[in-house]
């Protein structure tokens, strides 16, 4: 294994496995040599005899996406990996410019497109900090109840595509079930099944429906009564995910911290940071709920198996909450949803920051308003599958390939999020 | 701690070449010299009162000369405490054209992506920065996307990119590729023939 | 279902345990029910993709069994938004996709750019740019029932193909490979 790599050059470079497309590229002015603490600038010439450039390429039967990883192997242990993005680079940042600011939320929704409540709802948060909007408890508590849903939703297809990645198939049909129902749910509020530009700015589109708390609590005891315990039995509690899962990618807190991974990335790593808990909006303090943290019981904390065993047991926690969100809602008495809503949304000239704790962690929204005019200025996602995926390299090196996999899945990337 | 300490103490510390407080702005910034930033980064996570640990995001804003601004790019910076949970703001400016800023990915590993992302779109570049290529786009691609002079090309390696002309063209030449979804041709047809 | 299969089939099981019918109408029911997809899932689509295949939506009753590689596949279901860098893996792996074979473009991204029409500097506006498509699943994302119905438009659409004389207008079979060079190109 080389120790000192040069920087790359292109024109010796193999590059691409698929070589014939690139043609030169175009190259950033760095001429300085600084050892890299990545594995980023290998060559065809300094591979070993028995290693070879294996590409696990943009189309594969995983959930995840179109993501594409080089890895330098030998067969089965992989000395480096490069993953490579923007297979789905969707210019989202482009089309926030050009339209309006409610006309940004589709666009929102097709980012993280497995929990797409999550990312309108930190678009809208973020608006209505510009404009000074306040939106009255009922649609906070909409809010609650629709995100937590959205969160266990996400959570099911992110443990079940995690099970399927691993080998097992059965775990994915029975999460898949329930995901289904909180779809049928979200169906009825608002009419999407995947994509609901439902959190507007200043407030929601569609009030819940009439019988929609008694449905809701109905699929909870389903859930917590027949989902979760199995889905813990089946799959998380299972000898062989447990022996395939616990002893890889393990990530330091240290690390993760300086490569921004957040959420369950984070927790998994041992750090209990929740942003619903250290920076609560949208009420969240006023409700009870733990933050589950990667206790390391079968191999070091911070492994695969603890990232995905705080997603596990966060769906129990949100069921908490959303039991608490429609207590509150059953309390409070049915107020317009579109009562905040304006007219014509025009902040005043300003920019913001907001994060909020999407399900696929901590989505931040960077808007600046200039001129007051009608479209964003400047629209900046800081995606948290993004900086996921930045520490990929440096915790893949030296797994077994199978075990690439076992890394992707429980880092939950979805692709449309990183690539925008 | 509040922005106005944050400030000071960076002020302190690196004279004037963190400058340009804006304190009545929702999340207030301070403006920091480009050549600077590296090593304002550094103190930023190392000294135990700032502690500055993760970089939340970094992201370039493109300013082309409209009235009453100059005309710049900034680079933004926010940084975010887990010790002392605070945030603060640096801002860079940079000009439009030829612009290069020291990497800060030593002291945040996430920088590294981040700035291929923003050279990727804006064109700055990173000195010091260990790979620093085109993130997003291919590696083939001309310009930069997210500039404001930005001009969709015609076609990228045979492909239509924009899309007006295109659809137009293919719409009135009377073009109908594969099958609506009502037209089909009745079921065996083949067995009169 | 039952024109195309009594209809051409003459049924003589009660008298002689014969079946009569053509050639082309046992191997179009054959390629029909059992498409096996390659599961081309880029976006949002392919969530529903996935939910098709789940067990509410079941696309196993149509004998459909997605496979991961192209070179056993028949059907590649391009779901999703296809970008230019996308662009070219996507017509590579329809080359190496054995005949007879088809493409299902589904959701609105794949046809013609979908959302991403017009400011959209890295989509490319429609995947018949690269290859040629079949049958076109509208929807942003098309629920299961609507990707459901363009797998049954396909399926009547594989009936009236001919194994041995090619009509010019069918894609799928040696002609539609042939127009698919001008296509691409």
């Amino acid at each position: 294994m080389s120790t000192v790599i040069p920087p790359v050059d292109d024109k010796e470079r193999g590059g691409d496995s698929l070589g014939a497309e690139r043609q030169g590229g175009a190259r950033g002015g760095s001429s300085s040599l600084v050892t890299p603490p990545h594995d980023y600038g290998w060559r065809l010439e300094d591979l070993d005899n028995d290693e070879m450039i294996l590409n696990m390429g943009p189309q594969h039967p995983s959930t995840h996406g179109v993501l594409r990883i080089e890895l330098r192997t030998d067969g089965e242990v992989v000395r480096a990996a490069r993953p490579h993005i923007g297979y789905l680079h969707r210019c989202f940042e482009k089309h926030a410019e050009n339209v309006d600011y409610p006309g940004v939320i589709p666009y929102t929704d097709r980012m993280d497109y497995v929990a797409a409540m999550g990312n309108s709802l930190g678009y809208a948060l973020a608006v209505e900090q510009l404009m000074k909007i306040e939106v009255s408890p009922y649609v906070q508590a909409i809010r609650v109840t629709v995100c937590e849903l959205q969160r266990i939703a996400s959570h099911c297809l992110a443990v079940g595509a995690y099970g399927m990645d691993i080998g097992a198939f059965t775990p994915f049909l029975h999460l898949l079930r329930d995901r289904e129902k909180i779809l049928d749910l979200f169906e009825w509020t608002c009419g999407a099944r995947l994509l609901y530009n439902y959190n507007w700015v200043g407030g929601v589109s569609h009030d819940l429906p009439e019988g929609f708390i008694r449905a809701a609590r109905q699929f909870l005891r389903d859930f917590e009564s027949v989902t979760f315990p199995e889905m813990m039995d089946l799959l998380i509690s299972n000898k062989i995910f447990i022996k395939r899962t616990a002893e890889i990618g393990v990530c330091p807190p240290a690390l993760a911290v300086s490569y921004d991974l957040t959420g369950p990335n984070l927790r998994g790593s041992g750090m209990p940071r929740d942003l619903r808990k250290d920076a609560p909006y949208m009420g969240y303090d006023k409700y009870e709920f733990d933050v589950k943290v990667g206790k390391g019981e079968f191999g070091p904390v911070g492994s695969c198996f603890d990232r995905n065993w705080v997603r596990a047991a966060e769906m129990a926690e949100s069921a908490k909450l959303v039991h608490q969100a429609l207590d509150a809602l059953e309390k409070m008495e049915k107020a317009d949803v579109h009562e905040k809503v304006p007219k014509r949304v025009k902040p005043p000239k300003g920019e913001v920051y907001s994060r909020s704790e999407a399900p696929r962690i901590q989505l931040g929204y960077f808007i600046v308003a200039y001129a007051s005019g009608i479209n964003p200025y400047r629209v900046k996602v800081k995606s948290p599958c993004f900086t996921a995926m930045s520490v990929f390299h440096i915790l893949a090196r030296g797994m077994y390939i199978a075990d690439i996999i076992a890394l992707i899945g429980s880092l939950d990337v979805v692709l449309g999020e990183i690539d925008r | 701690m509040d922005a106005q300490g944050l400030h000071d103490l960076l002020a302190g510390k690196f004279g004037e070449r963190v400058s340009a407080f804006q304190a009545d702005a929702l999340q207030p910034w301070s403006v920091v010299a480009p050549e600077a930033i590296a090593e304002v980064a550094a103190f930023a996570k190392a000294d135990p009162a700032l502690a500055f640990d993760n970089l939340m995001c970094l992201g370039a804003v493109d300013y082309p000369a409209i009235k009453e601004s100059v005309p710049r790019m900034e680079l933004v910076y926010h940084l975010y405490s887990y010790t002392h949970r605070h945030l603060h703001v640096l801002k860079v400016m940079l000009p439009r054209e030829g612009a290069s800023v020291p990497s800060v990915e030593s002291v945040w590993g996430v920088a590294n992506w981040h700035e291929r992302e923003v050279f990727d779109m804006f064109g700055i570049g990173f000195t010091g920065h260990s790979d620093l290529r085109r993130i997003l786009l291919p590696d083939d691609w001309e310009g930069h996307p997210l500039r404001k002079d930005w001009v969709d090309p015609e076609f990228y390696t045979g492909m239509h990119v924009r899309p007006t002309a295109q659809m137009a063209e293919r719409f009135q030449a009377g073009e109908k590729i594969g099958i609506g979804p009502f037209d089909f041709t009745p079921f065996n047809a083949h067995v009169d023939e | 279902m039952t024109n195309s299969i009594t209809g051409p089939i003459q049924n003589r099981f009660s008298e002689t345990s014969l079946v009569f019918t053509t050639v082309d109408n046992v191997v179009n029911w054959a390629r029909k029910s059992s498409l096996w997809p390659m599961t081309f899932g880029l976006a949002c689509c392919a969530i529903e993709m996935m939910a098709t295949g789940a067990s509410r939506y079941d696309w196993d009753r149509f004998g459909m069994i997605p496979r991961g590689t192209p070179r056993q596949s028949d059907l590649m279901i391009v779901a999703g938004t296809v970008t230019l860098k996308m662009a070219t893996r996507v017509k590579r792996l329809f080359e190496q996709m054995p005949e007879p074979k088809y493409v299902i473009s589904m959701g609105s991204c794949s046809n013609n750019g979908g959302p991403y029409w017009k400011h959209g500097y890295h989509v490319l506006k429609g995947v018949d740019e690269v290859v040629p498509v079949d049958v076109y699943v509208p929807g942003c994302p098309p629920r299961p029932e609507a990707l459901l119905y363009g797998v049954m438009k396909l399926q009547e659409r594989i009936q009236e193909d001919h194994v041995l004389r090619r009509r010019a207008a069918s894609t799928g079979s040696l002609a539609g490979a042939s127009m698919a060079i001008e296509a691409i190109k």
